[in-house]
């Protein structure tokens, strides 16, 4: 595939794609952290009240390194994630009484694993069920099954996701009280035991994730299913399945994963309000928790893992865009 | 080839296909339309039959029938059409396609279009027949080869192994005869399968799909508008025409003493003739231009002189750089090296630094009159907008000026109101040319104008243009790739190959002997009417080449 010496284009693409996201996250981070620092308030105010005393004040803020330059502050973070150290929270420090302050590593770590954990059992539920519906609303298009289909999915994405959880907590946990309505999971449960907590959390994003991923599929099917090369596969005596799965699909890839990558990164940085509906220590909780209390190197490795999320999962999609397009994958 | 037993059987002259009284509808605007009023046809095993007719007389149409295929949006909804004992206008879908991609196949008019892009073509070449099991995968691939090499394509073994995008156009429509052929099918319906290609590409095609429709013993039913290119291939010819049909014979009658008027009129652009003038009053100069889109030079070294008042015809396959040609002369396209002369007087290179009058005496009329007009405004905005532009016409004297326009495209002033949606191909092609006329502007570049038109239609056009040269002196630059309508209407012929000039002379002096090289080879590619032409053609080519 290296002709005269080139790079594959895919790989040139990869590379490229990288490039733009280190640059977009690191403007992503520019940008939190100057907002953060423009807000009214302090952390030493915060945490310390009115009555404290100039002296405290300025004691704590030197302990925090508050005292130093925005810009300073800035570049110090950045240095130390480039060595893998976030720093540590502004929570508990020694100028509050004693020192029980954690690192924010210690902090993000379980609250991103919790995170994952339902973010990636949505997703195996979700994904496949969306390209199901999708799939087969385009295959018996305009059928009663069709508009069942999306009347309902419509609904679905139409509500607050709040309300659904609501109602489905209002259905399955207290009329008919078969899961738990609180999902407060923590490391020593058993996988059986978190699975069913996190069950009725899990049901609420993909209700409000499938309506999305269902729709672009069957949209993207549908378009190519007026093509030239569409009607050859029937007139060559394909089944209706088989023009779906093999001479569609392939070509309908690109589109599809575009949303789906955008779904799953809102699964992993969107959901906090159906983590405070299911009380569900998940890693929104925990970041608007730290914007509060302007616990800003809390509010950065958050910002960090976001940016990075998107960055990613919109790289594997552009990926998948360009391996499932032979023109780009196999150039003249 | 393992299996088909059914064809070794069949006698020749055993009857396959008998349509009788077909009736299709088509739903558009809100009901039902009779697309095919009641067609009869008949089809003996191994035979040629020729379907032809302008655009909309249902030939695709009825080719789709005879597999039993309707297209979205149409239905079969009389008669019966009987193949091998089958009424395959009563089967259920799931009986048809045991003889789909086996017994029947289709060849489509665009390759290019008609290939999955996403699977390599030997995937799709053999797919219908290892589905149908008529053949394992690895006998389907190595008669897959076989037919690529007996279709002459280039690296047999492994051009299957490439994607659509990485062949020309010729070869995949060959590669798709391969397809179309694999199962050994008993009927082929080609349906304009040589439309989008060069006539020196056309040729090949033809005479690879002749060869293995005939080696084969395969019936064919062969869609086109191009008389001549049915002579070559049909053993009967049928006419069609407004979904019914106008007369049938065999090819030779019907070439020969055609009975009904809209036969003989489907004749007439090669009857059109224009007698050739002179003019030493030079318009526009191309002086040594070279252009280049980004890194990938196409013009090299290219002059073409226009005479005013005349029409300069460029011909040339496709990828010869005519068009961009046409881009460097309106400023579309700087050129890298030379000059373009118009009066005499330089033509800055870019659009941007040509003044409103440079612009203004230079107009251009596009293959696709559909996507070249705006598809929301009307007709008189399409027409009115160069008035006010470069002439400054406003309200009535605007209004009045496009139905004067529109009467010189021979359309009434009802038009006006008219979107492109409610026109007929033909008028929009008509709308096109009123609005270059707008700018009163003294050179049209004219970039395949009548390709994507019938016969008849062509005609009208053609007419046109030579009227309003007569009456308003306009030069023509006539960029096109079919010598029928340059020798209805050139007086000069510049043939390009390859982004280079080949030869410019008049018309009487390029079509007549002694031709470089690749003006025999374009000339000579152009179908004739005669049936056996295409024989002779080969037969020379092939005495040249030992």
């Amino acid at each position: 595939m290296l002709k005269r010496g080139n790079v594959h284009p895919v790989l040139a693409t990869v590379l490229k794609r990288l490039g733009l996201g280190l640059f977009t996250w690191l403007m992503v981070s520019v940008i939190i952290f100057a907002s953060i620092t423009m807000l009214p308030g302090d952390f030493t105010e915060a945490v310390l009240g009115q009555a404290a005393t100039k002296e405290t004040i300025v004691a704590f803020r030197k302990e925090l390194g508050l005292d130093q330059p925005a810009i300073v502050r800035y570049g110090e973070w950045l240095l130390g994630v480039a060595q893998g150290d976030f720093g540590t929270s502004f929570s508990g420090r020694a100028a509050s009484g004693q020192d029980r302050s954690r690192l924010v590593m210690d902090l993000v770590a379980p609250r991103l694993q919790n995170t994952l954990f339902l973010a990636g059992i949505t997703a195996i539920i979700a994904v496949p069920l969306a390209l199901f519906l999708g799939l087969t609303t385009a295959l018996y298009r305009n059928s009663l099954y069709d508009r069942i289909v999306n009347a309902v999915a419509l609904t679905t994405i139409s509500m607050p996701e709040f309300f659904l959880a609501y109602i489905l907590i209002l259905l399955l946990a207290s009329l008919w009280p078969i899961l738990p309505s609180l999902a407060n999971v923590n490391t020593e449960m058993a996988l059986p035991e978190r699975l069913i907590r996190i069950a009725l959390p899990a049901m609420s994003l993909t209700l409000v994730i499938i309506a999305h991923m269902m729709r672009m599929t069957r949209a993207a099917v549908i378009n190519l299913l007026a093509l030239p090369y569409v009607e050859m596969a029937r007139l060559k005596g394909a089944t209706r399945t088989a023009v779906i799965m093999k001479h569609v699909l392939p070509n309908a890839w690109a589109p599809i994963a575009t949303v789906i990558a955008f779904n799953l990164a809102y699964l992993v940085v969107g959901v906090v309000v159906v983590e405070v509906v299911f009380v569900y220590p998940g890693i929104g909780q925990l970041m608007v928790d730290a914007v509060t209390s302007r616990d800003i190197p809390v509010v950065q490795a958050c910002a960090l893992i976001f940016a990075v999320t998107y960055i990613l999962l919109n790289l594997i999609a552009d990926i998948i865009g360009i391996i499932t397009n032979p023109r780009l994958l196999h150039p003249r | 080839m393992t299996t088909n037993s059914t064809s070794d059987t069949r006698q020749k002259n055993d009857l396959l296909l008998e349509m009788r009284d077909v009736r299709i509808e088509g739903f558009s605007s809100g009901r039902w339309h009779p697309i095919i009023k009641g067609i009869d046809l008949t089809l003996k095993s191994g035979e040629v039959l020729g379907l032809i007719g302008e655009s909309g007389a249902g030939k695709s149409t009825l080719g789709l029938a005879a597999m039993g295929f309707a297209r979205p949006g149409c239905k079969i909804v009389g008669g019966s059409i009987v193949f091998d004992g089958q009424d395959l206008a009563q089967l259920p879908e799931s009986a048809k396609r045991h003889l789909w991609g086996t017994r029947i196949t289709y060849v489509a008019q665009s390759a290019a279009a008609a290939f999955n892009p996403a699977h390599r073509l030997i995937e799709q070449t053999i797919e219908a027949t290892v589905r149908a099991q008529i053949s394992t995968s690895t006998e389907a691939r190595k008669d897959a080869v076989a037919l690529y090499r007996s279709l002459q394509l280039p690296e047999a073994d492994t051009i299957g192994n490439r994607y659509p995008h990485q062949v020309s156009g010729g070869q995949l429509q060959r590669i798709m005869t391969a397809m179309a052929m694999a199962p050994r099918p008993d009927l082929i319906i080609f349906d304009e399968p040589t439309t989008a290609l060069d006539v020196t590409t056309q040729v090949e095609v033809l005479a690879a799909m002749r060869e293995i429709v005939a080696s084969c013993d395969t019936a064919a039913i062969y869609i086109t508008h191009d008389l001549a290119v049915v002579a070559q291939m049909a053993n009967r010819i049928k006419v069609l025409r407004y979904g019914e049909e106008v007369e049938e014979a065999d090819t030779p009658i019907m070439l020969s003493a055609p009975k009904q008027d809209y036969t003989k009129s489907l004749w007439s652009v090669r009857a059109l003739q224009k007698p050739e003038r002179d003019s030493m009053d030079v318009l526009l100069e191309i002086d040594h231009v070279d252009a280049a889109y980004g890194e990938t030079p196409v013009l090299f070294d290219v002059s073409i002189v226009v005479p005013r008042g005349k029409t300069v015809a460029v011909v040339g396959e496709s990828g010869a750089g005519k068009s961009t040609t046409a881009r460097v002369i309106t400023g579309w396209l700087p050129q890298s090296r030379g000059e373009v002369r118009f009066k005499g007087v330089s033509l800055p290179n870019a659009l941007k630094s040509r003044s409103v009058q440079q612009l203004r005496q230079i107009q251009m009329i596009y293959q696709m009159a559909d996507t070249a007009m705006n598809p929301r405004q009307t007709v008189e905005e399409i027409i009115g907008r160069p008035l006010e532009f470069y002439l400054g016409l406003k309200g009535a004297a605007r209004e009045r000026r496009v139905i004067e326009l529109l009467h010189m495209i021979e359309l009434n002033e009802n038009f006006a109101d008219r979107l492109p949606s409610e026109l007929s191909g033909g008028q929009k092609q008509r709308v096109c040319i009123a609005r270059a006329l707008a700018a009163e502007p003294e050179l049209i570049i004219c970039d395949e104008v009548t390709s994507s038109l019938d016969q008849i239609v062509q005609e009208g056009i053609l007419r046109l243009l030579m009227c309003l040269q007569e009456e308003f002196g306009i030069t023509y630059l006539f960029i096109t790739h079919d010598i029928a309508t340059v020798r209805a209407i050139a007086d000069e012929i510049v043939v390009m190959f390859q982004g280079r000039v080949i030869e410019q002379g008049t018309k009487s002096a390029v079509l007549n002997p002694p031709y470089p090289e690749y003006t025999q080879r374009l000339l000579s590619s152009v179908p004739e009417m005669d049936p056996s032409w295409l024989d002779r053609l080969l037969a020379e080519r092939s005495r040249d080449a030992a």
